[in-house]
């Protein structure tokens, strides 16, 4: 092999010999600098854009800010505290009437002395609701048997009382607050699963009769608003059943609003149904099982696992349309906000803004939990499919 | 051996037949929903005649005897029926609805397109936009509207002036009514103009292969517009405008908009633009980046990639779910009872079935209407969406 000879390095002026200094890139090709750039200013008309939303942000937020929090007044005993005064000339939300209607926003007119009842089932059906909802929990059946058999009746039991037991009777027209916004939700949930499970099998049925009268059932119920079906349940039903055995007020908005979940909810289990594949049930059926033990052992486990964001998604819409038993004359928490907000000792100017505001923050925490809840489960289960 | 296979087979008790056991199953069911059904008319007729209520639809053309606070058609207590109210609170709800569709597919569309925008501010404030609205129920915002911002405006004494000669206060809003003079002469001939641009694209379009876009728009548009205008200077039609006045106690004359219908119209706008803007959003995120990036390539800007590409083929995963949001606005309408917007729902399920006390009658009706407006929206939507739809081999 020929040695390579290389020419003998000559040195020329304009030739670098040694790497030139690094110099720092501009200012505007990294670091913040840069991500302004390209995020808010990549062209005239996105700088407009920004200019626009920071002058919508400097509207909205300070004064919102001001309002909630820096004027605020959060305690005092009257109207006077939340009154534009010498000291105070800006007066904003008045939290002091939060603070004082709190106890009734949670449990109505309950009798005081029976509340520690009402605590008593916040616990359970906070217990049964974590034993659902966290997947890996041990005995999860046990957590079902619980949340849809044994929680209902203890519920029952316990609000309305057994005197029995030394749990003296309380009427459901004193029931209110935030405790009978869970129930509505609660028995929503609990009876919509089982019946929405049946009616979503029913259209998938073969059985020509039972096919139509599930497929008349859900879509009747959901082409009509809830409102009506809550005003057939309050003012239709009591016709429809002799006087004896008329059910009381509270029973009725619940059984409209288990009418109308379970129809949203079969909608819900019929997509997750059809998600699962044909194969699924042929090779239920070459292992012998039968109808019921293909669904309860193969199919129903594979499409509730599947629809459990939609189900939890339905779920918030649910606890939102709650609000509306308000309309057929429901003690619920957003009645119990009514009521307080024209209370003439708290009639300020900011009494009702600082009421809804309350609502308006308890609900959108509560939905915003729920839907991040929804989103982890199917962030989970896209990472379980990866894999 | 071969014996065990020629026996007959064996007898099956008809209770392990399945199609036996489905027929039984569907006849036992006919018999029990028949039973219930049986069983409501029958204490339902029981109940009504305790109670002395009447039965049937006579009521429908007995005097109402009560007042509503918006009429599009002419209504008077002492004077029209039931019947008439009833349409009055359809209508309303039309009217609502109808608007509310329209200003919500457009907030919609806005905050839907600005969730995905590469300016950092607006996705983020589009994207809490959504998050909040979607987790506050309608009913607290539209009482929100209604009791903490349209009642705390100032009182009828107070009211603010607005240019033009309108007012503002807690009554509503007191605009001018704009009154045509030979205002039949301007509708033939706007219909005419109507009917001509249809026959002119639809028949004589197709023809004339070589007359560009822009000419046939613009053809179109003249017979649109200028027979109305002829007409309008042919007849001498004028307009003139009836200014609210400001009475003693309240104010006579222009075009009053109840508060009650500007905070339902303002609730049902921002909570369904909310749905409609994930609707939309995930339309658009279901287009391909390669799509995005091939008009790029070929020169296109963001504006008209947008039109041009990515919001034809993401409107075929739009349409269904934006039918259903405007399904839900039509029904969440029916919240005009809780703030007393005298929609159908207020009017006739709340007024109506008070006054007379025929629930069944009154409730049947209520929803039927409102089957009815489903269905043929979904009608409509699906007709819509089968011309939108992909046309494969």
């Amino acid at each position: 092999m020929a040695q390579e000879t290389r020419p003998k390095p000559v040195s020329i002026a304009y030739v670098r010999t040694a790497p030139p200094a690094q110099v720092a890139p501009p200012m505007t090709a990294h670091g913040p600098l840069r991500w302004i750039k390209e995020n808010l200013f990549s062209s005239w008309f996105n700088g407009l854009l920004t200019l626009l939303v920071i002058a919508l942000l400097l509207w909205i937020v300070p004064p919102l800010l001001r309002f909630l929090v820096i004027d605020a007044v959060w305690s005092g005993a009257d109207r006077t505290a939340c009154l534009p005064s010498q000291e105070h000339p800006e007066v904003g939300a008045c939290w002091a009437f939060v603070r004082e209607w709190f106890s009734f926003f949670i449990y109505g007119p309950y009798p005081v002395d029976e509340r520690w009842r009402v605590d008593l089932f916040f616990v359970l059906l906070a217990f049964g609701t974590g034993w659902m909802l966290w997947l890996n929990a041990p005995r999860r059946d046990l957590g079902a048997l619980f949340f849809f058999v044994a929680l209902p009746i203890l519920t029952v039991l316990l609000l309305r009382g057994f005197p029995l037991l030394g749990l003296p009777i309380v009427d459901t027209t004193k029931w209110g607050g935030l405790f009978v916004t869970l129930i509505v939700a609660a028995v929503g949930i609990v009876v919509s699963l089982p019946i929405g499970v049946l009616l979503a099998l029913g259209r998938r049925s073969d059985m020509p009769a039972v096919k139509l009268v599930s497929t008349l059932f859900i879509e009747f119920v959901r082409g009509v608003p809830l409102i009506t079906v809550l005003f057939m349940a309050s003012v239709m039903l009591p016709l429809f059943v002799p006087p004896a055995l008329s059910p009381d007020k509270l029973v009725r908005a619940l059984i409209g609003i288990a009418l109308f979940s379970s129809a949203y909810m079969a909608e819900v289990v019929r997509a997750g149904l059809q998600s699962i594949p044909k194969g699924q049930y042929e090779a239920a059926q070459a292992l012998g099982l039968g109808y019921w033990r293909t669904l309860a052992l193969v199919v129903l486990p594979q499409a509730l696992t599947v629809t459990i964001p939609n189900i939890v998604n339905s779920f918030i819409a649910l606890f939102k349309d709650t609000t509306l038993v308000f309309i057929v004359g429901i003690f619920d928490f957003l009645r119990t906000i009514e009521i307080a907000r024209i209370d003439p000792r708290w009639a300020t100017p900011v009494t009702s803004f600082t009421g809804y505001a309350f609502a308006a923050l308890f609900y959108f925490v509560a939905c915003h939990l729920m839907s991040r809840y929804a989103r982890g489960i199917e962030r989970r289960r896209s990472a379980a499919e990866r894999r | 051996m071969t014996e065990r296979f020629d026996r007959a087979p064996p007898r099956i008790s008809p209770f392990r037949d399945p199609r036996f056991r489905s027929i039984a199953f569907q006849v036992a069911l006919c018999v029990l929903i028949g039973l219930a059904i049986y069983g409501a008319v029958w204490n339902a007729a029981a109940n009504l005649a305790r109670a002395n209520i009447a039965t049937g639809f006579a009521f429908w053309d007995h005097t109402a005897g009560f007042d509503i606070s918006q009429t599009l058609i002419p209504y008077r207590a002492d004077v029209s029926t039931y019947g008439r109210a009833f349409l009055v609170g359809l209508l309303n709800t039309l009217l609502v609805a109808v608007l509310g569709i329209v200003l919500a597919t457009i907030l919609g569309f806005v905050i839907g397109i600005s969730q995905l925008s590469n300016n950092f501010l607006v996705s983020r404030l589009a994207a809490a936009y959504v998050e909040l609205i979607r987790n506050i129920p309608l009913l607290l915002q539209l009482l929100f509207w209604y009791n903490a911002v349209l009642k705390t405006l100032p009182s009828i004494r107070e009211s603010a002036v607005l240019p033009g000669g309108s007012y503002l206060n807690n009554r509503g809003l007191f605009l001018p009514r704009p009154e045509f003079h030979g205002l039949d002469a301007v509708v033939i001939a706007l219909a005419v103009g109507i009917l001509a641009a249809l026959a002119f694209s639809y028949l004589l379009r197709p023809r004339l292969k070589r007359l560009s876009r822009a000419t046939g728009a613009a053809v179109t548009a003249m017979l649109v517009v200028v027979p109305p205008l002829a007409a309008y200077f042919a007849v001498g039609a004028s307009v003139a405008f009836d200014y609210p006045q400001m009475g003693r106690f309240n104010i006579r004359g222009g075009i009053e908009i109840l508060p009650e219908f500007f905070a339902l119209l303002v609730g049902l706008v921002i909570y369904t633009a909310a749905f409609i803007a994930e609707a939309v959003r995930a339309g658009l995120m279901a287009v391909p980046k390669g799509q995005t990036e091939a008009a790029y390539a070929l020169g296109l800007r963001r504006g008209a990639t947008l039109k041009l590409v990515v919001i034809p083929q993401a409107m075929r995963v739009i349409i269904p779910p934006l039918t259903n949001q405007y399904l839900n606005l039509t029904k969440n309408s029916s919240l005009a009872v809780a703030i007393g917007y005298p929609d159908l729902v207020q009017v006739f399920a709340g007024t109506v079935l008070n006054n007379t006390g025929q629930a069944v009658e009154v409730i049947a009706l209520t929803m039927a209407v409102y089957l009815v407006i489903s269905l043929a929206t979904s009608l409509l939507m699906n007709w819509y969406n089968a011309r939108m739809a992909l046309v494969e081999r």
